[in-house]
């Protein structure tokens, strides 16, 4: 079974603070990590794999940094890592992001399934994974907490929805985004890390995509960032005196001017 | 300070204190309480090739030595020491198979150690035998098809649980400790059985129980070496394993050392935390020097094992005696700094303190291992005479 997690780097922290002069995020002093939603969807392959046999290829889009990600993934079980990197893949909004990894995907020898995680931390939109499915013109299912079966070309899942459970049969190739509550994803093993420090990264550029440059990064990206900003916190706090009596009833008159009573 | 560790065996101590900390640490209160066996951590050390650190890489391990097995050892055991004592008695359960065992043995027993499939136990002690392990009385009767067991082995760690044991008795009743042989028996040979589960004052997640022989028939192929050497490769053993309770040791002096700073910080009387009186610091400094100096010695004596020298049952004694007696000073004192909370189970050094006492105990008491010092002493100061 060929076995396609993508994955993401992502700033090791939910509090990113953004510099207000560039508009862009201080990532000085902030650890990277692998997004926590693929660190669940790597577990998931890894599992797939002790399982059914084959292999697990990771795969993500970023700077050269992100190499750092592919390797702990080996650490975890990944087999092969791919990492695009190229300038012009740089500021990619979710839609170059879904092309480019779909694109490198279908580079790669025939996969069966391609798992990610439900979103991101930092981008939250949880698009990429569907996207890519819709590109590649194969089935997708979202917040899948199990895997139940899969046999003839065909996987089963079980999938979270904000009243329980839904049960999905569907065919294979197909792209999955998983929930955390699929399983608990292991911790590295010596020999994992031993391998990930001399494994090889294969490091894709356009060229080796064969995409148009319109079509990846910012570019290729139809919506884009005018402006990233805190939103001014502004305070109206008014502290009524006097005794209890006398502060219940200037509540009470205020709340009446305001239409509240 | 710097020990000048190798980047493996630095990835080796990290990942260990990962398992631990994310692990352990969220379970280590109920299975303490509950005295259950660890099976989900001890399948946590396997996925993560813990007990591969200790075997040769041909048996598919990664070769590492005594240090290796020490910064495992301290690191498990910094959160708990009754996990930590679990891994290494797999560990102690098949060093006399990987120095004295044929190919064919190793190849049979090792790799299933190594994967973490099968743990490993080592039994010598009986109720005749602590101190004096001399003292045996199980036999292994040379029979035709193999050796016959009978016998009681006492306070096994691991017992049970394991599924390859090296037990040493006697072959030849008649010349005592000088009749002995290391044989393997494992779990589920006929007229092998466990007796009592012990209840302990700590370590209470590993498991210490009696081997039971009766008639038990084990194939000849399973005898480690010569027969008539058990005793002396018991006693070898035990001077490479040492510095191994030493760490245990020091990862207890490190917990307890942590435990207290932290509660002598945040514990605030007099208007101010514990941790700015003097006489709290007093204490506190004396723990952290224990801690370290115990951990010097015993990384000293680790690689003196390591070295491949011929004679380190006086290092790897000291290292032994010094840093339990430093856990079992350090972790009353971790109870004496947090004061009524620490007496209190809900804090983790009433824990420390009772998993410490056994470590001046096990592995030869701290009053033999000194004896075997001085007769050292005397020894050389007679060559020298």
């Amino acid at each position: 079974m060929n076995i396609v997690v993508c994955l993401k780097q992502v700033p090791g922290t939910t509090e990113v603070k953004i510099d207000p002069r560039t508009n862009t995020l201080i990532r000085q002093g902030i650890e990277n990590i692998i997004n926590p939603f693929d660190t669940y969807a790597l577990e998931e392959g890894v599992r797939l794999k002790e399982k059914h046999g084959g292999k697990v290829t990771v795969i993500t889009m970023g700077p050269p940094q992100a190499e750092g990600a592919l390797r702990e993934a080996i650490s975890l079980g990944a087999d092969e890592a791919v990492l695009l990197s190229d300038r012009a893949f740089a500021g990619a909004d979710t839609w170059a992001t879904a092309n480019t990894l779909s694109k490198a995907i279908l580079k790669l020898e025939k996969t069966d399934i391609i798992i990610c995680g439900r979103q991101t931390i930092d981008g939250d939109t949880g698009q990429v994974g569907p996207e890519m499915a819709e590109m590649m013109g194969i089935p997708f299912v979202a917040y899948v907490s199990k895997i139940e079966e899969i046999a003839d070309g065909k996987i089963r899942v079980s999938r979270m929805i904000e009243e329980g459970h839904e049960v999905i049969e569907t065919t294979l190739p197909a792209v999955i985004t998983v929930a955390k509550e699929i399983n608990v994803p292991r911790l590295p093993s010596l020999r994992g890390i031993t391998r990930s420090k001399s494994a090889r990264v294969a490091t894709w550029t356009i060229n080796e995509l064969g995409v148009d440059a319109n079509a990846v990064g910012l570019a290729g990206s139809s919506t884009q960032v005018i402006k990233i900003f805190f939103p001014q916190r502004i305070s109206q706090a008014e502290v009524l005196t006097g005794d209890a009596a006398a502060q219940v009833d200037k509540l009470i008159e205020k709340l009446r001017s305001a239409n509240l009573l | 300070m710097d020990y000048f560790l190798t980047e493996q065996q630095k990835t080796i101590k990290n990942l260990a204190r990962r398992i631990a900390e994310e692990r352990i640490l969220p379970v280590r209160a109920e299975l303490d309480e509950k005295e259950e066996f660890p099976w989900d951590i001890v399948k946590e050390l396997a996925s993560a090739d813990m007990f591969r650190v200790f075997v040769p890489e041909q048996y598919d391990g990664l070769g590492g030595g005594c240090l290796e097995l020490c910064l495992v050892m301290e690191e498990l055991s910094r959160i708990c020491s009754g996990v930590a004592v679990t891994y290494a008695a797999s560990a102690l359960g098949c060093m006399t198979l990987m120095e004295y065992g044929t190919e064919e043995q190793k190849r049979k027993f090792l790799p299933d150690i190594a994967s973490g499939k099968r743990l490993g136990a080592f039994a010598i002690t009986e109720p005749t035998a602590g101190s004096d392990a001399s003292n045996i009385k199980t036999t292994a009767e040379k029979v035709e098809g193999g050796y016959l067991l009978n016998g009681t082995k006492q306070f096994i760690t691991n017992g049970g649980e394991a599924e390859i044991y090296t037990v040493i008795a006697l072959t030849d009743k008649s010349r005592g400790a000088r009749g002995a042989s290391a044989i393997i028996v494992e779990k589920d040979t006929p007229g092998f059985t466990f007796g009592k589960k012990e209840k302990k004052m700590g370590i209470r997640t590993s498991a210490t129980r009696e081997l039971v022989f009766r008639n038990c028939l084990v194939p000849e192929a399973n005898l480690l070496g010569k027969p008539g050497l058990g005793f002396v490769q018991a006693m070898r053993l035990f001077d490479k394993s040492r510095p191994g309770i030493g760490a245990q040791a020091v990862g207890l002096c490190q917990g307890a050392l942590e435990a207290a700073t932290d509660y002598a910080q945040e514990r605030v009387q007099f208007d101010q935390p514990l941790i700015t009186l003097p006489v709290v610091q007093q204490i506190l400094a004396d723990m952290a020097i224990q801690t370290e100096a115990a951990r010097a010695l015993v990384y000293a004596a680790a690689r003196y094992v390591d070295s491949g020298a011929k004679n380190v049952t006086e290092s790897s004694a000291a290292a032994k005696v010094f840093a339990s007696d430093a856990a079992m000073k350090v972790t009353v004192d971790a109870v004496q700094i947090c004061g009524g909370a620490g007496y209190m189970r809900d804090y983790p050094v009433e824990k420390m303190m009772r998993d410490a006492k056994i470590l001046q105990i096990y592995e030869g008491t701290n009053q033999i291992l000194r004896n075997a010092i001085a007769i050292n002493l005397r020894k050389r100061k007679a060559r020298t005479a």
